[in-house]
């Protein structure tokens, strides 16, 4: 099955966000969802069929332009299943975020069911000046399960530089995914990327620092990155506390503008209890 | 091409600190993860797979083109979330460059500090090496130092562990070649293959007021 779709939201010059373009295909569908006052726009991605199976081609295309601010979140997990001998399921996500805007994704996991093939490739690019939330979830195998194969692809570019490359692959055919080195027979893992310049504290505040109570993050946060020649450390004002967030999860400033947390976990539960409080919406509507 | 050199290159005796560092075993250790030769095996194949495969490639990369070092260096940054393994792969490189400085011609770099591999692949380049042959230096390099910091943080037995690395051997080779093979291509498409307990490890590492090793 081959699918696309498309989310364009724009200003609508009254201080809200317009959804210009809003189309899909079974099984990506995209409805608006939410209250319209908000300011921002709300849009939930409903699978019309199940998958992405193998052979399946999907691809989203999100834009959200200058000033603009869009949430996009998903009904329920996406299953990548088995399905007839051929390539494997890829699921493309590009993304422009422009000046002034922000794009909140914050979709549910993706669950590797066994014997599934599927790669997901992330391209984000922000540009100066736009603010990005970018969560990823992965499980790896249905309940009582093995894992099957999933290689995930992202690059999320901030004001025309990369400022995150990451590759993860699970299940058969990845050499040492389950060892200490990756999960470590966790079975869950999950990815929140921040990037902009102003991003409130709020939107990633209430960071549980639990498990090293009495080390404030200390070690990590406020320790100078030395900069790469032509790649300033900028930092970003405003950015959450960094540290470690449970036993198994860490917020990490990046080199560049942004910081990434991340956690694994036996299961999804403990990847959202490290991961949701910092997704809360901020405090100030956008 | 010397086999002289390269083996030089890869001695885990050069002195340029890497003893100091267990490549992240040290916290999976602590955290029940790695006991016993099965798990150091899982340990080993997985960062091998991943920052074995990064550092395979831009060191070869770096080896084929000097003039690359910023751009390569800036793609690590990238592939690093750790501010914790960044700063353990700039104060590798560091005293890479130093050890190199004495053995070989260097090249200039841009950067005093650069990323480990980076640093491996301006030295192999110095030292007349392939980038081939700088991907075997940087993937052994990723097993044999974590496979020596097993031996004195869990006291395992010295010729187990090494008939361990005899087995990882044609995989490190495959590793090399995998990445040797890409080593011409634009930075954002070189290997980014991660390991999220590596980077969780390393930061709750840096929060231990005693430690064994730096990183």
């Amino acid at each position: 099955m081959r699918a696309s779709a498309a989310v364009v939201a724009e200003t609508d010059g009254r201080g809200g966000t317009r959804l210009a373009v809003l189309r899909g295909e079974s099984p990506l569908l995209p409805r608006r969802t939410g209250p319209r006052s908000a300011g921002g726009a709300t849009v939930h991605l409903v699978g019309g069929a199940a998958g992405p199976l193998r052979g399946d081609d999907l691809r989203l295309d999100i834009e959200v332009g200058p000033g603009a601010t869009l949430e996009m979140f998903s009904v329920a997990a996406s299953l990548a299943l088995p399905g007839r001998p051929g390539p494997p399921s890829r699921l493309t996500i590009t993304a422009r975020v422009a000046a002034g805007a922000t794009l909140r994704w914050l979709p549910e996991p993706l669950i590797a069911a066994a014997g599934c093939d599927h790669v997901a490739v992330t391209r984000v690019e922000v540009a100066a000046g736009g603010t990005l939330l970018w969560r990823d979830d992965l499980v790896c195998g249905r309940h009582g399960e093995p894992s099957g194969a999933v290689r995930a692809d992202t690059t999320i570019r901030y004001a025309g530089v990369t400022l995150h490359r990451h590759e993860l692959a699970v299940g058969p055919g990845a050499p040492g995914w389950d060892g200490a080195a990756v999960l470590g027979g966790g079975r869950a893992v999950g990815t929140l990327v921040a990037a902009g310049p102003g991003l409130p504290n709020t939107g990633m505040a209430g960071l549980p620092n639990t498990g090293m109570a009495g080390l404030p993050g200390a070690g990590v946060a406020g320790l100078p990155d030395t900069g790469v020649a032509g790649l300033p450390d900028t930092g970003v004002a405003g950015l959450p506390d960094t540290g470690v967030a449970g036993p198994n999860a860490a917020v990490m400033p990046m080199a560049g503008p942004g910081v990434l947390a991340t956690a694994v976990g036996a299961d999804i539960r403990e990847v959202r209890a490290a991961l949701d409080p910092l997704c809360r919406r901020p405090a100030v509507a956008f | 091409m010397s086999l002289a050199t390269l083996v030089l290159l890869a001695d885990g005796r050069l002195p340029s600190g890497g003893h100091a560092h267990s490549g992240g075993l040290e916290p999976q250790i602590a955290a029940g993860r790695v006991r016993d030769i099965r798990e150091l095996d899982g340990f080993l194949r997985g960062r091998l797979a991943t920052g074995g495969l990064v550092s395979a490639a831009f060191a070869a990369a770096a080896c084929g083109d000097v003039g690359r070092a910023a751009e390569l260096d800036a793609g690590l940054d990238a592939r690093t979330p750790s501010p914790a393994l960044r700063r353990a792969s700039r104060a590798q490189g560091r005293a890479l460059l130093r050890a190199g400085r004495a053995m070989w011609r260097l090249a200039s770099l841009p950067s005093r500090e650069p990323h480990q591999p980076v640093a491996l692949g301006a030295l192999a380049s110095a030292a007349g090496l392939t980038p081939v042959e700088a991907a075997v230096a940087a993937a052994h390099g990723t097993i044999s130092g974590s496979a020596g910091a097993a031996v004195r943080l869990l006291g395992l037995d010295p010729y187990a562990v090494h008939a361990l690395l005899a087995r990882l051997a044609p995989e490190c080779d495959r590793i090399a070649a995998l990445a040797a093979r890409r080593h011409g291509d634009p930075v954002d498409d070189l290997p980014a293959a991660g390991a999220p307990l590596l980077d969780i490890g390393a930061e709750h590492h840096a929060t231990w007021e005693v430690r064994l090793f730096a990183s």
